[in-house]
């Protein structure tokens, strides 16, 4: 052995670091780098050279907050109704599915199998004048008949539910899953009833599961564009829409790099917020 | 064109299945959707030989077999010159491939392509930067069949480096039933019953174009106040909630679906859901006039000598009058060639006389082209026109 042996785990970590630096750092470096360029004098469309013009970031923010505003309750709504479904559903798995656990498991994947696109698609069917939920409501007069599903705000949030709601019942349902039955008991035992139970005891010990599967679900959900897009119309779009749309319509890349760059920071601030408040310690 | 054809500028070529357009049609959104996340995704093919030539073309842009999977005339090509033609259709959206190989055209590396399709407009920019070969005139005697119409245009007067691969219109589609008198000017496009049911395209030539003409404004000499002009008047319509989309060829589906009734589209599309649907849709030039543009075979300043030469015989090759009435009969956009009219008589003679495939002068005389953008007008005016579009 000629390595001495404190070298060895960096050695080891030497794989992870290069990947790490050739694949994150290194684009960060060149994102920060483009979002402060300004278009060349003269130059043609997509030319842009640095001028350290940190101004982009306020004007990218100021122009689009309503898109970044919209970003955050879409992802905030999605994680929330995410949950909500999620929970029940994980619990459901966890402690009443028996010998059926891994079938049900497999089951809440299996949708996940074909191509996000394509399902995201298949809502726009579903919610579409011709799929069965309009003709429905409005039989019973629950919607007008100038009233339509897609091109809604509520579409958008219904499709990033769905979407995302695989990486919010797996967290859940692992750290059920985790929870020794014989707690549940031993609250009974101490006269605790179902409810009490529930909140005291199932939900504290939960809690991994509810925090890593809401950041699973909110931090894709804000820089989602797809959902926007396909189910969404001009006055549904997000933050992720306008990247897209300064970086491959406009070519304007300054801006779509500054924007990247908000919306990364911001979802960091907001994040180490919730981590700080929820806790990390029991996470995974 | 930018035809978002079949996918979206968001999310195209990942579902690249092989499907007829009009299969692509019927079921459009999921084609289209795909884009959203293929923005990225690469292309062509690095591997330049000889005998090949690589060509990049919007999806359901060529003559396809649905049996054997195969693009008959590109088997024909094949096998009259022994060039092995490798076809990919990755040219999803000209924003999106441009931003895909503009690092390297600029540094001069392969792009994977001897032959691209880009938008008039586009095309414009990849010879002002000089990333387009000028044709070996005796390589492509055919060159002379193009129409008189499209044989000059302001980017490429001689076409030196430049032929049209197929002709787009741009006007107004419409669900007949809803609109039983059809829609010809902006106030039948803007009537009650198609309110929250309008869809109009990504493409902002065409969109704005036929805005501004309905307002009366000449295309080819718009100035920046009329454009800013018409794209508030997009804004509004978007914000007092009667245009509910602004999309590429999904629009096609929305039409289908009936979550559209009326649209700003592209002739093509139309013409192939009015035959789908018996009579359902139609489509017209506006009485103010239509748009017209072209996607146009570039031979990229990358290619090697032997794609260049490959490339220029398959040009060559599709401006043969019988080889592009065979394409017409697939694809249904204005065939730029002279003589195919005679060609497409022979093979499908109810498309010979077809207002979408060759219109008549007096139809032409209606088309409008978009005059050309300076850099700085590209910029600001595709700004201006993402913005109102919420983006």
């Amino acid at each position: 052995m000629s390595f001495p042996k404190v070298r060895v785990p960096y050695l080891l970590l030497l794989p992870g670091f290069a990947f790490l630096f050739t694949f994150f750092i290194l684009p960060i470096i060149n994102l920060a780098q483009t979002s402060t360029q300004t278009p060349v004098d003269g130059g043609d469309t997509g030319q842009y050279e640095q001028t350290l013009a940190f101004s982009n970031y306020i004007q990218a923010f100021v122009e689009n907050k309503e898109q970044f505003g919209r970003s955050f309750l879409y992802a905030s709504l999605a994680t929330i109704f995410a949950l909500a479904i999620a929970y029940p559903l994980a619990y459901a798995i966890a402690f009443k599915a028996g010998k059926f656990k891994n079938i049900l498991l497999v089951l809440v994947v299996a949708p996940f199998f074909p191509s996000f696109l394509l399902r995201t698609v298949a809502w726009k069917q579903i919610l579409g004048e011709e799929g069965f939920v309009v003709p429905g409501l409005r039989s019973l007069n629950i919607i007008g008949e100038q009233t339509t599903l897609t091109s809604t705000s509520i579409a958008v949030v219904a499709g990033m539910t769905y979407n995302f709601l695989p990486f919010m019942t797996l967290p859940l349902y692992a750290s059920l899953e985790r929870i020794d039955p014989r707690t549940i008991e031993a609250a009974g035992d101490l006269y605790a009833n179902g409810i009490t139970a529930f909140r005291r005891v199932t939900v504290p010990l939960s809690m991994p599961g509810v925090v890593a599967g809401t950041l699973l679900t909110f931090i894709p959900a804000a820089g989602d564009y797809v959902n926007a897009a396909i189910l969404g119309s001009p006055n549904t779009k997000m933050i992720g829409n306008v990247i897209e749309s300064r970086y491959f319509k406009i070519v304007d890349y300054p801006t779509a790099a500054a924007l990247s760059f908000t919306l990364m920071v911001a979802i960091l601030i907001l994040v180490t917020l919730y981590i700080r408040k929820a806790g990390t310690e029991e996470l995974v | 064109m930018a035809k978002e054809r079949s996918l979206s500028p968001e999310a195209r070529s990942i579902l690249r299945t092989q499907i007829s357009r009009r299969a692509v049609l019927a079921g459009a959104g999921g084609v289209g959707a795909a884009g959203l996340l293929a923005a990225c995704g690469g292309g062509g093919d690095s591997a330049s030989a000889e005998n090949t030539v690589r060509w990049g073309n919007w999806p359901l842009y060529l003559d396809f077999d649905e049996e054997s999977k195969t693009y008959p005339t590109l088997v024909k090509f094949s096998e009259q010159t022994g060039i092995d033609a490798k076809y990919f259709e990755d040219y999803n959206d000209n924003d999106e491939f441009y931003g895909k190989v503009q690092a390297q055209l600029k540094l001069g590396e392969d792009i994977g392509y001897d032959v691209v399709t880009p938008t008039d407009w586009m095309a414009a920019r990849w010879i002002r930067l000089g990333y387009a070969q000028k044709y070996d005139a005796a390589n492509i005697p055919n060159k002379v069949n193009i129409l008189d119409s499209l044989a000059s245009p302001s980017y490429d007067p001689n076409r030196e480096s430049t032929l049209t691969w197929q002709g787009i219109m741009g006007g107004f589609g419409w669900n007949v039933e809803k609109n039983p008198k059809g829609i010809r000017t902006l106030d039948d496009l803007f009537a009650p019953q198609n309110k929250g049911k309008i869809v109009v395209l990504t493409e902002m030539r065409d969109t704005i174009g036929v805005i501004l003409l309905g307002q009366g404004v000449d295309i080819t000499k718009v100035t920046e106040d009329e454009f800013m002009n018409a794209v508030d008047f997009m804004a509004k319509k978007i914000s007092d909630g009667w245009i509910r989309g602004v999309k590429g060829n999904e629009y096609a589906e929305d039409l289908t679906s009936g979550d559209a009734t009326a649209v700003i589209g592209w002739s093509g599309d139309m013409f192939i859901l009015a035959s789908e649907n018996e009579g359902k849709f139609d489509f017209a030039i506006p009485e103010s006039g239509g748009t017209i543009s072209g996607d146009n075979l570039i031979i990229p300043s990358t290619a090697s000598a032997a794609g260049k030469a490959n490339g220029e015989k398959l040009i060559n090759y599709y401006y043969d009058p019988v080889v592009a009435a065979e394409v017409a009969a697939y694809v249904n956009y204005v065939c730029p060639v002279k003589g195919a009219q005679a060609e497409m008589e022979k093979i499908a003679p109810e498309l010979a006389t077809s207002e979408y495939i060759f219109p008549t002068e007096k139809t032409s005389s209606r088309l409008n082209v978009f005059r050309s953008l300076t850099p700085d007008e590209e910029t600001k005016w595709a700004e201006a026109f993402q913005q109102a579009q919420g983006n």
